[in-house]
């Protein structure tokens, strides 16, 4: 197992530099970071463009800037933005932090939910309850985020402050705290925001899981080893969580893995309507802007948390199972 | 199937009035036999939903073919004040689904932007559909570093978000003037479309090779070896029809996957020049600020007919993969 797991670290490194040298090029034809310093800086010299370009390392053949890039980003000078010359770091992490705060409210209800309704749903297989939930994750699945998050809007933000006749909206539709909030942290003002774009992301969460459980647990279900456990006397509810559910929970576990990985890159859709400053919305400014700096950190991280999640999950599904051997 | 069918005759209750049927030439010609394809057809028929499904499905592309007709006004005329509004006039007789912010009328608008939108996911999924299976067809057959490859730029382009691919990629295209010949105009419709291919071929050729790999030790296949049959002819003649069932499958998720990454790219605003034409993703991007200010018309109807439409697409596609593959639908409904 930990050679397994060393070797694969190993291996990560000549992904990673794969990678991120096929993005570095990638950005660097699709957009052109003098132009974007250009139309911030409309009457900046000759002289400041080169000074510009020399700051970001854009001298130099395509290869050769992104060596010089890579050796600033391993010795942590991560550089500055174009638009407003903030340092990346600090802002990349409080958007990293935000990007956390909500991908875990919404996978914990997602994935808890989502599993409870698949587990009734096949426990009780063809029942009301059975079609109900396959017909919701149905309609769950079909809605993609952009409607759903409009459409809570209308209702929670417009409506329910019209029909309740409170101060400020229902629930707020955007961003971690009230426009001018500077109190510190604030645990139930900080509910109130994630309450609408955890719930866009936990419909789908919720609608994906529930699917997954029921089919793997209605797998496990047919097999032989229940009925040797049902035959052994054990009681009902045992057979069904420590031989049933045990055994269902393998796949889900790794996927759940995989997905929590997707997560630091993956909320852009929600977070950017919800004007939620977190990873996907860093990123979709930061493309907007052409913001060279910025773009690289963001994709660099991405792509490292890619691989440790799935790494993660072949290591866990080794751990759980015990049939498979890495 | 005569032993069977003598043996139920042997086994009900005798009627003295019928002649038991005792040559088997008579009992083949009461058993139906059918061809693959009208068993798939047959099993998709009874799939209620799904025909439910493809009856609405049908409803609605012929309501935003005929789009001529079907629509009040045009693609993006501007209606006269009325109501002593210039614009965001909401539902009324003289604009069915309300107006935007330009005082466009809406109802005509999901019409002529439905048509872009179901243009721009049926040409992706066609183009990626005929794309995917030849390279697919051909990695699973030949395998070696064609199917190594194939494999690992797939795994690449699959482990990104799907909307930072896309951007990336249409900055990236853009950019390169070797290829403006083959995508045109960066918010033209031809660019979406290119764009789209290009990124969504890759999964289709995952599902195609799949279906080779285990197509080619069939006992078929090896016989067509056996008989001398060249590598083209084997691919054209036996894998590819023997695998039509996952292409057809996957076309139907295409085409979701193309109408949503279109309204994805137009929703954020990188979508088609919304000056002179409009899709459904751009109608509901203009709704994103204004259901602040109740609005509710900007986001209800082109939401809820973009929802029916990618819904009765997955039921179809879902019915088409338990017509083709029974075994493989069980415990599903």
């Amino acid at each position: 197992m930990l050679q397994f797991v060393i070797r694969r670290l190993l291996w990560a490194i000549p992904t990673l530099l794969l990678v991120t040298f096929l993005v570095f090029v990638a950005i660097r034809v699709g957009t052109d970071p003098v132009q974007s310093y250009l139309r911030l800086n409309p009457r900046a010299s000759a002289k400041k463009i080169l000074q510009y370009r020399e700051a970001n390392g854009l001298v130099g053949s395509i290869p050769e800037q992104y060596l010089r890039w890579l050796g600033k980003f391993v010795t942590g000078n991560w550089g500055k933005s174009i638009k407003g010359s903030r340092p990346v770091w600090p802002s990349i992490k409080e958007a990293l932090s935000n990007t956390f705060i909500l991908g875990a409210f919404a996978s914990v209800i997602g994935i808890t939910v989502g599993l409870g309704i698949g587990i009734v749903a096949s426990l009780k297989q063809y029942s009301k309850f059975d079609s109900a939930s396959s017909a919701g994750a149905f309609i769950g699945l079909s809605i993609p985020p952009y409607i759903s998050a409009v459409l809570l809007q209308l209702l929670f933000a417009y409506y329910f402050t019209k029909w309740f006749n409170t101060d400020g909206p229902f629930l707020p539709p955007s961003g971690e705290y009230p426009v001018g909030y500077t109190g510190g942290f604030n645990p139930v003002l900080r509910l109130k925001h994630l309450i609408l774009p955890g719930t866009v992301v936990a419909i789908q969460t919720i609608a994906v899981y529930s699917r997954y459980m029921r089919a793997s647990l209605l797998e496990v279900k047919n097999s032989d080893y229940m009925r040797t456990a049902r035959a052994k006397g054990i009681s009902e509810t045992r057979v069904i969580v420590r031989h049933a559910l045990r055994n269902a929970m393998i796949p889900i576990v790794t996927v759940a893995a995989i997905d929590v990985g997707a997560i630091i890159g993956g909320l852009i859709i929600t977070e950017r309507i919800f004007g939620y400053n977190g990873m996907g919305d860093f990123f979709l400014t930061a493309f907007e802007n052409g913001d060279f700096p910025q773009l690289m950190p963001w994709l660099v991280l991405v792509v490292i948390s890619l691989i440790a999640f799935n790494l993660l999950a072949d290591v866990t599904y080794a751990f759980l199972d015990p049939r498979i051997r890495l | 199937m005569t032993d069977i069918l003598k043996h139920e005759a042997a086994m009900a209750p005798v009627d003295p009035e019928r002649e038991l049927l005792t040559d088997p030439d008579e009992v083949n010609a009461l058993v139906t036999s059918l061809s693959p394809g009208q068993m798939v057809v047959r099993r998709f028929r009874q799939h209620k939903v799904a025909m439910v499904a493809l009856g609405v499905f049908l409803l609605i592309a012929l309501w935003i073919i005929l789009a001529p007709i079907t629509a009040r006004y045009g693609e993006i005329e501007i209606l006269a004040p009325f109501n002593g509004k210039r614009g965001f006039n909401p539902p009324g007789s003289k604009a069915w689904f309300g107006t935007d912010e330009l005082n466009r009328d809406l109802y005509s608008r999901v019409i002529w932007g439905g048509r872009v939108s179901l243009f721009i996911g049926l040409t992706v999924a066609v183009f990626s559909s005929i794309i995917g299976t030849a390279v697919g067809a051909i990695a699973g057959y030949r395998g070696g570093l064609i199917d190594d490859v194939l494999m690992r730029t797939t795994d690449l382009f699959l482990a990104f978000p799907t909307l930072v691919l896309l951007l990336v990629m249409r900055n990236l295209f853009d950019n390169i003037s070797l290829l403006s010949w083959l995508f045109g105009d960066l918010k033209s419709i031809r660019f979406i479309i290119v764009l789209l291919v290009a990124l969504s071929w890759m999964s289709v050729a995952r599902i195609v090779r799949g279906a080779v790999l285990s197509l080619k030790e069939r006992e078929f296949v090896e016989a067509s070896v056996a008989l001398g049959s060249s590598a083209p002819r084997i691919v054209l003649r036996h894998l590819i029809p023997n695998a039509i069932g996952p292409i057809i499958v996957s076309l139907t998720t295409s085409v979701v996957a193309a109408i949503v990454a279109e309204s994805t790219l137009a929703f954020f605003g990188f979508g088609i020049d919304p000056v002179y034409r409009t899709s459904w993703g751009g109608l509901l991007g203009a709704a994103k600020g204004q259901v602040l200010t109740g609005k509710w018309w900007m986001i209800v109807f082109p939401g809820t007919i973009f929802v029916v439409t990618i819904m009765c697409i997955n039921f179809i596609g879902d019915a088409l993969r338990d017509a083709f593959d029974p075994k493989q639908g069980q415990g599903r409904r």
